[in-house]
Order: structure tokens, then C-alpha cells, then sequence
């Protein structure tokens, strides 16, 4: 913006000002901005309180104004010079959270800023590159079932289509299991109160109320104790190639997990690690699968436990986990990454220091003499409070028991 | 704005309050050394009578914003620090149970109950509470809700209604208006997400750690102590251990903590008082493994490279 040609807003017309303003508010919504006319107004307001001359203190005025978090923060720059100047790329929204654009028309104003509709693959290579949030918006047709079961040490390109299932009634009933599991797992004591008539603290409002007809003496106590709060589940669902007999049946059941339990997040990883909460809460299930084949390219690789762990803790897990939260991982612990065993621990470590509770779930502990020999699984499990079998339904569901306890 | 018509007295003159590099300048005169985008967040937030989100990793100076705005503007500071399950009573109001009763041991034997009532849930009687104190000043105080992600999702849904009206309806008593608009700042370091409907009612700020020329100029403000062979070296030293893979990266506040305590020790260089420098991190590094990740010889390494 040192750029002294800049579309400098009072030498226009108020009309056209005004409409040049809610084309760049159009702009940012297009772009997942949370905006709409209210922040126009707003904007045409805040650009008569800074010298609108100074186009350095209007695009400052405008981020503080349009940008909303630190995503938005960090693109607005970029947007902006899109805009006013025309100069730049327009760059959609790399798919960190799932919220339908709300505005699917395109008028002409920006229109120029698109790229073609071709364009995109690379970005997403990069993206996929970076180790990020996973697919784009729009999908490329390449490769479609290419390299299952495939157990390589790079992400195979292919994504696996998640709609073929395997025995619609068994998929229903992890569903449903799921769901009684976390029903079982519901309560936790918070620091909230509600009436109770046996219970240690005494509600001085409502007692001064109820007495104030016998003289304020107070003889009807009422008491409170504390509210009972729901804990938060969090899943890791490890959907690698040796998980592969698995991983569409605990789909499923994390599925029923988060359909049935509000305070719930899900993530799956294999090379890397993608958020899948949005995806698995979509109402539409056609539309919940494909965009989870979107997310989830890559399916059926190599594994990197501790890299994935590692992401999670640093990215997400400050706004994922509190002292109620229960981490459930559901893995094999089978690492093809070179991570050593004490990076699996450091990150075990972490992760623990934040969540209440840690549950890994292994299929492989149901088979007979199965020892948990991988390097992974051995540094982990110190860190684990429970450690259980998940091979088959009825595993699964023995874990109520356990989990209503916690 | 819902309540253009509240007075709105912030201590500056309209010329002032007319650019935000004047706004920065008066922080600087407070000891706050602010970057060019938080200053017109702040500068915006006094026009439009908005509150203000700021948002970065702790340590970055998100609380001083408010003091050194309250110190700019000569307001009062309000805070009201959050926590999990902070509810209305410890924010808004709550009645003085223990003068009530004593009131009502104490009526006077004509008052019938109906009086005595109205008599205890007077304001006489009513404990304002950090919100609803901000509202009822007669002059616009800065109102600092701290780490608001860290209460509940219904104190945050409750908040939005007192900072959208601008007032608190206590049933015994009616609604309490705002004589003032508090200038609220409010900071968040991402505990939790916020909802949509708070971030669009507030403009917004990320703050980052200062770059090295920022944070130096904050050490002159702060720590004029320190010689300026000493602060430049300490701002290389903080500067490149922020780019080591730490669990907590010192923040501005542990700088100004260390060059106390290297002051406090004597050190008057970076070089050749490695004893010094391994006694003092105390200050920077806070959890037991970043102690252990700066072995002595990558200390070593940074110190030299500071001081060179």
C-alpha cells in the first residue's frame, strides 16, 4: 500500500464509494469472512474517523474492522491489495473450517480475480505438502482408487471413496454404540451450581427470598451444589494401511461419537493429521462422505504417530482439550515414520499434561499373544490411562462400563 | 452506534483522537510501544466506541494495552479476570446477603414486609461486580476482560448482550443503563474458540512478539537501566531464543525480567559471563524441558552470537 495511485475513496462519489466498499466487503465473504452489511456501514462510518487519504490507515482500519481471527488477520493484507489495486491472486480459503460460503453468486467486480477453474491442483499439492488442513474446495479427479493398501512412507496420492460400506447393519450398530458410550461417559463435576435440597453450600439469595415472610429468619435453607458438566471427547482415529480393516468400521463409530455428543472433536492421521469434526457433523450424509474423501487423501499410507501427535499439540490442542476432556485414540501404534520412541513419549507426555484422561484403543490387543512390541505403541503406553481392546463390537461396547468411571 | 447518545468523555481532544499515530505517540509517553496496526485497533475502537478483541501468545503485552490505554486516557481500570465457570454473581451483581438479613433483624416494627423488601433490594444493598461497575461510572472507565476464552460459553453469549446494550437488568430491582460507554478491551490466547456473533461485534487485533526494534524500544522505555550495548545484546539473545523449538517462548514481560535481574547481578555484557547468563534464565525459560533443551553449549551459542 505505499502505492500512491491508490483508489483513494473521497475522490469518488458517495455512491460509488458505497458500493465499491460492499464490493470489497463481498470480496472478504467470498473469502470465509465472517462479514456482511453491517460491517459495510460500519466501514463507510470508520473511514470518515482516519484519513481516508492515507491508504496505509485505511487498510489497517479495515483489517481491525473485517478481520475477525488470526487467519483472517494474517490474509487480509493480501485481500486487500487484491482488491483496490487488482494486484495479486485472489487465494481461496484453504479449507480450515467447513462453513458453506453463504454468497455461491459471483458478481462481476471481482470477477477477474478468480483464477480459472482449472487452477487449484497445485495449490493443494503445496498445501498437502505443508502437512495442513487437509483438502481444497473443489476436487481433482485424479487417480480415484489409485494405491490402496499401500503401505508406503509418503502419502499415496489417491483418496479412498468412503461410501462404499462395508455391512450397512454393522456400521449402524457401531453408530448406535457409539453413541451409549458417550452418553455414559457424560458427566464431570464443574464448578457451576443448581439447586439441590441435600448438598453443602447454601444459596443466600433464594434463602433471604423464601424468609423474607417470617421476618428474614431463615429457617428453609436453600441449598446448591454443583452443576454436573459434560466431559469433552476428543477422538485420533488412526486411518493408515494397517489400520485399513478397520478404520471405515471406527469411522463409523466416531461418527456416532460426535453425531451424539456436543462437546466432541475428531481428528484422523495417518502421514498427517486433518480435523474431521465438521465433515462428520454435515446432517446430508452424501455430502458428509464426500467431503471426508476430500480430507481424506492419502488414506491407507504409512503411519507417523508421534509427527501427528506432535501436530495436534501444537496446533490444536490449546483450543481442543481442557481439564475435562478425554483424548480416545484409536490406533494400531504401527509407526513408519522414522520418529524415535522418545519423540512418541515427549508428545504422549504433552498431550497427557493437558487432557484429563488418555484411552488408546487397539484392535490388535484382541488377537491372541499379541504383545505391544511396536516401538511406538511401547513408548506410549506409560502415558495411557487406559489401554483396551477394540476388534469387535462387543469390545467396544464392554468399554461403557469403563468409560462411565472416568 | 446503539449509544451515540451516552456521553462519552475519553480525555482527548478531537484533533488528537483524529489520527492514530497521535494515539501511538501518547502510548509511547506511557511507557507502551505499540505497532502501527494495534494502534489504529485502538485508536478505532475509542472512535466508534467499540470493544476491542486483541489476540496473541502470552507474553506478547496484551493486558498492558488496557492499563496503558487507562493511563493514556486517564480512565479508571476495570478488570474482570475469566475463568471456567465464572458466572453472573462474581460478574455483574450480587446482593449483600449478610447486610439484608441484618436489615430485616432490624426493621422497625410499623414497615410492613412489602417495605422491608423494597429496602433491602435497594442499591444500597446491591455488590456491583466488575461489569456493572464499568457501566455506572460517571466517567467512561477501560473495562479489560481478561482471557474471556476462558469462561464458560454462556458467560460469553451473557457478555455479548452487556456489551451490545450497555446495560444489566437485575429482576428485584429494574434495569441499570450505562451513565458511560466503558472503552472495553478484551484479550483472548485461543483456550477456546469464541463464538462468530463476539468477534463481529468487536474489532480485532493480533498481536505478535515484537519485532527486535520494537522490543528494544520498549527496554528504553522500560528498563532504562540497562546501556545500550547491554539492551542490544539482550534483544539478539531473546530474538534468536524465540526461534528455538520452545514449549514457552519468553514473552516482553520475562525480557523486562531478565535485564532486571542481569542488572541486579552486575552483568554488564552478554560476553564472557556465561555463570550469570545459566543463573538468570530463570527468567526466560519456564518449564523443566526448555531448560533442558538450552543445553549449556546452545547457550553458549546464542550468547556469543548476541554479543558479537
Amino acid at each position: 500500500m505505499d502505492d500512491a495511485s491508490a483508489a483513494h475513496p473521497r475522490e469518488v462519489d458517495p455512491e460509488a464509494l458505497t458500493a465499491r466498499v460492499a464490493g470489497f466487503v463481498a470480496h472478504l465473504r467470498l473469502n470465509d469472512f465472517a462479514v456482511g452489511p453491517a460491517e459495510t456501514a460500519t466501514a463507510l462510518e470508520l473511514l470518515a474517523g482516519i484519513d481516508g487519504c492515507d491508504p496505509r490507515e485505511v487498510r489497517l482500519g479495515f483489517k481491525s474492522l473485517l478481520a475477525g481471527r488470526k487467519e483472517e488477520w494474517e490474509r487480509f493484507d493480501d485481500l486487500f491489495e487484491a482488491y483496490w489495486h487488482g494486484r495479486g491472486r485472489l487465494r481461496r480459503r484453504s479449507a480450515t473450517s467447513f462453513r458453506d460460503p453463504r454468497s455461491p453468486s459471483r458478481s462481476g467486480l471481482w470477477l477477474r480475480h478468480l483464477p480459472p477453474p482449472s487452477a487449484g491442483i497445485g495449490e493443494r499439492a503445496e498445501l498437502s505438502g505443508a502437512g495442513g488442513e487437509g483438502g481444497g474446495d473443489e476436487g481433482d479427479d485424479e487417480a480415484r482408487g489409485r494405491g490402496r493398501l499401500v503401505p508406503s512412507r509418503r502419502s499415496s496420492l489417491a483418496r479412498k471413496d468412503l461410501r462404499h460400506v462395508a455391512d450397512p447393519a454393522e456400521l449402524a450398530e457401531a453408530e448406535r454404540i457409539a453413541g451409549d458410550l458417550a452418553r455414559a461417559m457424560r458427566h464431570r463435576v464443574s464448578r457451576r451450581y443448581r439447586n439441590a435440597s441435600r448438598a453443602p453450600r447454601l444459596d443466600l439469595r433464594r434463602t433471604v427470598r423464601r424468609n423474607l415472610g417470617r421476618g428474614g429468619e431463615p429457617i428453609d435453607l436453600v441449598r446448591r451444589r454443583r452443576r454436573d458438566r459434560p466431559v469433552r471427547i476428543v477422538v485420533l482415529l488412526d486411518v493408515s494401511g494397517s489400520m485399513e480393516q478397520y478404520s471405515r468400521f471406527f469411522l463409523q463409530f466416531v461418527k456416532g461419537l460426535v453425531g451424539s455428543w456436543v462437546e466432541s472433536d475428531a481428528y484422523v492421521f495417518h502421514t498427517r493429521l486433518v480435523r474431521v469434526t465438521g465433515a462428520l457433523r454435515d446432517r446430508d450424509p452424501v455430502r458428509a462422505m464426500s467431503r471426508l474423501s476430500l480430507l481424506a487423501q492419502g488414506f491407507g499410507g504409512g503411519t507417523r504417530i508421534a509427527e501427528s501427535l506432535g501436530v495436534f499439540n501444537d496446533r490444536y490442542a490449546r483450543a481442543a482439550l481442557n481439564r475435562r476432556s478425554v483424548v480416545m485414540i484409536l490406533s494400531d501404534g504401527y509407526d513408519t515414520g522414522d520418529a524415535s520412541a522418545r519423540s512418541m513419549s515427549r508428545e504422549m507426555r504433552r498431550l497427557r499434561g493437558r487432557a484429563r484422561r488418555i484411552v488408546w484403543l487397539n484392535p490388535l490387543l484382541g488377537w491372541r499373544g499379541y504383545e505391544p512390541v511396536a516401538r511406538a505403541m511401547a513408548a506410549a503406553l506409560p502415558h495411557v490411562d487406559r489401554f483396551a481392546a477394540a476388534h469387535t463390537l462387543e469390545a467396544l461396547a464392554a468399554l461403557e462400563g469403563e468409560l462411565s468411571r472416568l | 452506534m446503539e449509544n451515540g447518545g451516552a456521553a462519552r468523555p475519553d480525555g482527548l481532544t478531537p484533533s488528537e483522537t483524529l489520527k492514530a499515530g497521535a494515539l501511538k505517540a501518547r502510548l509511547a509517553s506511557v511507557g507502551y510501544i505499540a505497532g502501527d496496526a494495534l494502534a489504529m485497533a485502538l485508536h478505532l475502537a475509542l472512535r466508534l466506541g467499540r470493544p476491542l478483541l486483541v489476540e496473541g501468545e502470552a507474553g506478547v503485552g496484551k493486558t498492558e494495552v488496557a492499563k496503558a490505554l487507562a493511563a493514556v486516557t486517564g480512565a479508571r481500570l476495570i478488570r474482570l479476570q475469566c475463568y471456567e465457570g465464572l458466572d453472573a454473581a462474581s460478574a455483574i451483581y450480587e446482593w449483600n446477603y449478610q447486610r439484608q438479613l441484618l436489615a430485616i433483624k432490624a426493621r422497625e416494627h410499623d414497615e410492613s414486609p412489602d417495605e422491608t423488601e423494597d429496602r433491602i433490594f435497594s442499591e444500597r444493598y446491591l455488590l456491583r461486580r466488575p461489569l456493572l461497575e464499568a457501566i455506572t461510572e460517571d466517567e467512561a472507565p477501560v473495562l479489560l476482560i481478561d482471557e474471556i476464552d476462558r469462561a464458560d460459553e454462556e458467560f460469553e453469549a451473557y457478555l455479548l448482550e452487556v456489551l451490545s446494550d450497555f446495560q444489566v437488568s437485575v429482576p428485584e430491582l429494574g434495569t441499570i443503563r450505562a451513565k458511560t460507554v466503558p472503552h472495553v478491551i478484551l484479550t483472548a490466547n485461543g483456550t477456546r474458540d469464541l463464538s462468530d456473533a463476539l468477534r463481529r461485534r468487536c474489532l480485532y487485533a493480533w498481536v505478535e512478539f515484537p519485532e527486535p526494534e520494537r522490543e528494544l524500544a520498549i527496554l528504553r522505555a522500560r528498563a532504562p537501566g540497562a546501556g545500550d550495548r547491554l539492551a542490544g545484546q539482550v534483544i539478539r539473545f531473546i530474538d534468536a531464543l524465540r526461534r528455538e523449538d520452545l514449549e514457552k517462548k519468553p514473552g516482553v514481560a520475562e525480557t523486562l525480567d531478565w535485564v532486571a535481574a542481569l542488572l541486579d547481578l552486575g552483568v554488564e555484557s552478554l560476553a564472557g559471563d556465561p555463570e550469570s547468563i545459566r543463573a538468570s534464565l530463570v527468567c526466560l525459560l519456564k518449564t523443566r524441558s526448555d531448560r533442558d533443551a538450552i543445553t549449556p553449549e546452545v547457550l553458549a551459542r546464542i550468547a556469543d552470537r548476541a554479543a558479537a
